[in-house]
């Protein structure tokens, strides 16, 4: 039996600062999990990705990556998108140190 | 201190000048990251999880004030104010951007130096012993040759596409500070009647498939050597593998023919090559060598340093820990920590790299090292200047007195910047060490080694930590694995694993454990944890790590 489709973001790495982004539904990029576009179903989410690594002059690195909706927008499932969204936990750099409105 | 020729600062000006058009092409959409990728990585640009990351060079991790002061320019101006020494005595910025990239590469061109070769399928940065040039157990300087090598091999036409990258490391001591064993060539320097000359070992490596480097050869000339080890690089080139990317290091090569067989390749091949090196390298050997000449030390009283000894008991502990024997009389190599407890090991601020280069100015003949264990080196200190030496690392955040202790730990970047991570290892680090300081027992627990790797990889060296440890990813979950018996000195020996791993929350406990278990057990103060370790075997440590009612009554 095929695995059932789960929730993804499209996220990527921004091409000139490297910063994480992920794809928002009307086409841009925000630094900010909880705006991104959540892709429930598989068709969409290939699309999305072809979109995406379409625009080689903006980001690097385009990936679908896994998520569970919240009251908040998206939420990580994995450590390591978790720590993609926040930053290190060494210093307060990155996301953490950045105003919320960028 | 080596200068760079002429020829070095063209080729890496040129070098530059490319690049900073490629960045642009890239900015423009000309290139595409397909194509940007490989010429980012041959001029050390990674892309991490947050950010870039821009790995520069330190050739056998040797530095002046000049260029300590240029990577503290760096950090502040294009950076966010620290860099981090890695165990391949390189730095790294974690958070370049893009653009300002070959501006902080011009930068370094400034004090003769780059990011070539710290990334692709090439010979990699030489590393060599920290303590070059200044060990009292020295036979030679393994700087001159390190840098025979470098020259060698940067550029060289036949091996810039090789099946995996190489690395080599040279010692000069007996005593192996460079980890010679875990490298594709380890050196050592050798006399035999009088005569200096390499041992060579190979097919050592850390990473998915451990291993320790055979000999290969026991006695290579001076003369000789450089023709040898083109063959040794050439056989493997020919042989090694390509199909399969964990089976192309000349550790799996070495496993697969034996050592025999690629002893006779290379002699064969020797015979061959042997005639078109005429001489010239040796020639050059012996220019390099008058560059590497020791500083002119001097003789003075230690009486001042006698003072400070008895009279502070700070002073004391620091020097008792952080101070290895000297060659010339009255003079110290000071180890300064980059583990001050609950930092991150191996990072610097930029003000700290500053007063570092003032102190090297000032009182160390202008000569600085990066250690492999991630800490900085002052290799020539006169003892008087020590109590001065001291009093300014206080000022600074310096003078941790911790070096070999268990929160001297060596640990890769891990999940908190490395795109290939599998779990952190930087805030285990940090735990482990303000652990154990606030039950002031790391004196007391005496040589203790602790290594740490994100992934399988082995950055973090974890397989010859008298302690490793290596974070996995089970099931979505930090799960942290324990190896037991490792040593990354002349009797290099990989790790047994304790049994299954550990969560975050449950390995700082199984440390203090496993530490527990040694006090226990040690037959004196004086029987360090590797002895004890290789006295008592496994058994008593998986009980107190995995027997529940060990566990509990430990606790
Ligand atoms: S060991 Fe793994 S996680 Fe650590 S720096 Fe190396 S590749 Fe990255």
């Amino acid at each position: 039996m095929p695995q059932a489709f789960t929730p993804k973001v499209v996220t990527a790495n921004a091409l000139l600062e490297g910063d994480v982004v992920y794809q928002t539904s009307d086409d841009r990029w925000t630094r900010h999990l909880s705006q991104a576009e959540v892709i429930t179903d598989e068709a969409n989410a290939n699309l999305r990705l072809l979109m995406a690594e379409g625009q080689p002059d903006e980001v690097v690195g385009v990936y679908l990556a896994d998520v569970t909706p919240g009251p908040d927008g998206p939420e990580p499932t994995h450590f390591r998108e978790e720590f993609r969204r926040t930053g290190p936990s060494n210093y307060a750099h990155g996301k953490q140190a950045e105003p919320a409105d960028v | 201190m080596y200068n760079y020729s002429e020829f070095d600062a063209a080729f890496v000006a040129e070098r530059n000048r490319q690049f900073r058009q490629q960045v642009e092409r890239r900015i423009s959409g000309a290139l595409t990251e397909d194509e940007f990728k490989p010429l980012r990585l041959m001029n050390g640009l990674y892309l991490q999880l947050h950010a870039y990351m821009l790995r520069v060079a330190i050739p056998y991790g040797t530095l002046d004030s000049a260029k300590m002061r240029q990577l503290a320019y760096i950090a502040e101006r294009w950076d966010k104010g620290y860099g981090h020494f890695t165990t391949r005595q390189n730095i790294q910025y974690n958070w370049p951007k893009l653009r300002d990239v070959p501006d902080m590469l011009e930068a370094l061109a400034q004090v003769e130096m780059h990011a070539i070769q710290t990334s692709g399928n090439t010979i990699r940065n030489v590393t060599a012993d920290h303590f070059a040039g200044a060990a009292a157990d020295e036979i030679a300087d393994p700087r001159p040759v390190a840098e025979l090598i470098r020259q060698w091999s940067t550029d060289h036409p036949e091996f810039q596409f090789l099946p995996r990258k190489f690395k080599i490391a040279v010692t000069g001591s007996p005593n192996d500070r460079a980890v010679i064993k875990a490298h594709d060539i380890g050196l050592q320097i050798v006399d035999r009647d009088g005569q200096q000359g390499y041992r060579v070992i190979v097919g050592g490596g850390l990473g998915r498939t451990p291993m320790i480097g055979k000999i290969l050869a026991e006695f290579i000339t001076q003369d000789d050597l450089l023709p040898y080890l083109d063959s040794v690089v050439s056989v493997w080139n020919q042989i090694g593998r390509r199909d399969n990317k964990y089976k192309s290091r000349i550790k799996i090569t070495v496993h697969e023919h034996g050592i025999d067989d690629i002893r006779q390749r290379v002699e064969a091949r020797f015979a061959l090559v042997r005639p078109s090196f005429g001489g010239i390298d040796v020639a050059l050997f012996d220019q390099i060598k008058a560059a590497f000449a020791p500083p002119a030390f001097r003789s003075a009283s230690t009486d001042d340093y006698q003072t400070a000894y008895s009279a502070d008991p700070v002073f004391r502990a620091w020097c008792d820990t952080n101070l290895a024997d000297h060659r010339a009389p009255g003079y110290a190599i000071v180890q300064i920590s980059l583990k001050a407890h609950g930092a991150t090991p191996g990072d610097a601020t930029a003000d700290q790299m500053r007063v570092l280069a003032d102190l090297a100015e000032f009182y160390g003949h202008d000569e600085l090292r990066i250690s492999h264990e991630q800490n900085v080196i002052l290799p020539h200190v006169h003892k008087s200047d020590l109590p001065a030496v001291h009093g300014i690392l206080k000022k600074h955040g310096l003078a941790t007195a911790n070096i070999g202790l268990i929160s001297d730990i060596i640990a890769c970047p891990g999940m908190d910047y490395c795109a290939l991570a599998t779990a952190r290892s930087i805030p285990i680090a940090q735990q482990i060490a303000t652990r154990f300081d606030e039950l002031k027992l790391e004196h007391e627990i005496g040589d203790l080694k602790i290594k740490i790797s994100g992934c399988i990889n082995a950055c973090g060296h974890h397989h010859v930590g008298h302690i490793g440890i290596l974070g996995l990813d089970r099931a979505g979950v930090e799960n942290y694995q324990v190896t037991l018996g490792g040593d990354h000195t002349q009797d290099a020996a990989l790790g047994q694993r304790t049994g299954p791993g550990f969560s975050a929350d449950e390995i700082i406990p199984a440390i203090e454990r496993i530490v527990y278990t040694y006090l226990e057990n040690r037959h004196e103060a004086s029987e360090p944890f590797l002895q004890t370790f290789r006295r008592i075997g496994m058994a008593p440590f998986k009980a107190a790590l995995y027997d529940k009612v060990n566990a509990y009554a430990a606790q």
